[in-house]
């Protein structure tokens, strides 16, 4: 019989840390790991949504099908088009309004209150809010326009893919920017203030200062920013769906998928979808963490 | 730092253009949802004859109060599940060093940035199974999977900040791991604790797919699926009073949560994001 070596006070943490992370664990194999792979089973079945078990192995027919059908090509081109458009709106605006909110002024705390409300509510009743200001009769974006001499007539907005595409982003970008903005706030006030002193000795001016001091050292400020948002918007749903359904001139990867799983049903052909969306993901997270050189860091 | 009028003058354009794009589509619902009748089909910038009509016709013509309750449960729930799995797991990823912690910790962050879509067949037919389709439990359970990887990670944050002498005073006196997770650290993480729960809630008040995909009727629905799902007799009869009527009411608690809350807020999305 092998001796059991006496538990050191690291061993006997180590075997409690176990038994603490059990719950974590067990939660996140069951609503993570079982459905993912539960998805990737059935995506090569021809499961419906009645009866998801009984469905027959078709090999990879699911996604032959899929890459013939040119609704899910014009759903990859809408989501990259929205996640590119939002993404970079969202940067350029929340950087701006970052610089803003980093001045001391009075009424920044308030401001920041302010910014901070599009961030906490649905996406559901901003989408909501957008739509009815954007109501082709109806709408106080087209009366302000007409005000402002900007357009001759009222525009039917969401009637129109181009148009449409238009107020999904604006309503994201107006509903996240606030959380972009207050993650390069909080890159900003972690710049030493002295490096400013030092470029000003140096005789440098303010756009000199942005251009050298600031943003080098918001780079990895921006590049979390980027990742966190880029996988936000390549698994867009909630704004899509409340503002042009399942219309298939503005839907989106997810839109289309949860189309094909719930609303026709076809529990095997959705589920390659989602598995199609779900590596799209995870390229995209690979690609930007490794092209910006993210650099991870465990707590 | 000195500033010109000038400069000030910028400012201050900027701060009030950045407040009125910010607040302006509240003021817009606001305004909507007090205007009847046919005063709605026209555009006032300020409502002829304020009336608390809408805002009766919500819950007079829908059970709205109904589908609060179930926001607030499964809001509720799913922070306690969050907080409750996640608090002894901080505990062992922030002050036990193991092999593949790191590993560990990534693969906890990656399961948040999942698509939702890519679990929703499997999670469809797992809520199913358990007999939780179209009741709020099964939310509250299906939410976990964007909660609690968030709580762990920033609850994690902070756990390792904690000065280790608490910790091995403790161990002195001869306090088990959990009497030193439930009577130092709980305490100790209470205000981390009060910022991931409040993030949790406001993930859970606000989802939609999942709580769309998961219930059938008013039983089981919450706010933004009833908000998302009020029609009218076709498209252009929606009525619009009563949507923003809803609206304002479900931004009403979030708005206090937001003022009260500001900095814990910020810090925990900061805490989640910016080490990650």
């Amino acid at each position: 019989m092998r001796r059991r070596r006496p538990l050191t006070l690291h061993r006997h943490r180590v075997r409690t840390a176990r038994w603490l992370l059990l719950p974590t664990l067990g939660l996140l194999a069951a609503v993570a790991a079982w459905p993912l792979a539960r998805t990737a089973g059935l995506a090569f079945t021809d499961a419906t949504l009645g009866s998801p078990a009984s469905g027959r192995w078709v090999g990879l027919y699911n996604f032959a099908a899929l890459a013939a059908d040119p609704a899910w090509w014009e759903a990859v081109v809408n989501t990259l088009r929205f996640a590119a458009l939002s993404v970079s709106l969202e940067l350029g605006l929340g950087l701006g309004v970052a610089l803003v909110l980093r001045r001391a002024f009075p009424g920044n705390s308030v401001l920041r209150a302010v910014v901070l409300l599009p961030w906490a509510i649905p996406n559901v009743v901003s989408a909501r809010m957008w739509a009815w200001m954007a109501h082709d009769v109806y709408g106080v974006l087209n009366d302000l326009l007409l005000r402002a001499h900007l357009i001759a007539q009222p525009v039917p907005w969401l009637a129109d893919a181009g148009t449409a595409l238009a107020v999904i982003v604006t309503a994201d970008v107006w509903k996240t920017t606030p959380f972009v903005a207050l993650l390069l706030l909080a890159g900003l006030q972690a710049i030493p203030a002295g490096l400013y002193e030092a470029a000003r000795v140096d005789g440098a001016g303010p756009w000199r200062c942005f251009r050298h001091v600031t943003l080098p050292l918001l780079r990895p400020a921006i590049a979390v920013a980027l990742v966190f948002r880029l996988l936000d918007a390549l698994r867009v749903f909630d704004v899509v769906y409340v503002l042009t359904g399942s219309s298939h001139t503005t839907a989106t990867v997810s839109v289309y998928a949860r189309q094909q799983l719930i609303d026709f049903q076809d529990f095997g052909y959705g589920s390659a979808a989602s598995l199609a969306i779900f590596l799209l993901v995870a390229m995209g997270a690979v690609a930007v963490i490794t092209g910006l050189r993210v650099r991870l860091e465990a707590p | 730092m000195r500033r010109s009028p000038l400069g000030w003058l910028g400012l201050y354009a900027a701060v009030a253009l950045i407040a009125v794009v910010a607040l302006f589509p509240f003021y817009w619902a606001v305004v909507s949802s007090l205007e009847q009748g046919s005063a709605l089909f026209a555009v006032h910038y300020w409502p002829p004859a304020p009336a608390w009509d809408n805002y009766r016709a919500v819950f007079a013509e829908q059970d709205f109060g109904r589908n609060i309750l179930n926001s607030t449960l499964v809001a509720g729930a799913t922070v306690l599940l969050a907080l409750g799995a996640a608090v002894p797991a901080a505990y062992a990823l922030g002050r036990v060093r193991f092999r593949g912690r790191g590993a560990l910790l990534f693969t906890i962050l990656g399961v948040s940035m999942f698509p939702q879509i890519a679990v929703l067949s499997g999670l469809f037919e797992l809520i199913r199974a358990l007999g939780l389709y179209n009741r709020w439990p099964g939310l509250a359970l299906s939410y976990t999977l964007f909660t609690l990887p968030f709580t762990v990670w920033v609850l994690t944050v902070f756990t390792a900040q904690i000065p280790r002498e608490l910790e091995e005073a403790a161990l002195v006196d001869g306090a088990s791991p959990l009497g030193i997770v439930w009577r130092i650290f709980v305490p100790l993480l209470g205000p981390a604790m009060v910022t991931s729960g409040l993030l949790a809630f406001i993930a859970a008040w606000n989802e939609f797919l999942f709580a769309l995909t998961f219930t059938l009727n008013n039983d089981a629905r919450t706010v933004p699926v009833a908000i998302a799902l009020i029609t009218g007799a076709s498209q252009y009869e929606l009525p619009w009073g009563r949507v923003m009527a809803a609206s304002v009411i479900v931004t009403l608690p979030l708005v206090g949560l937001v003022l009260l809350f500001q900095r814990r807020i910020v810090s925990g999305l900061t805490a989640g994001a910016v080490k990650g």
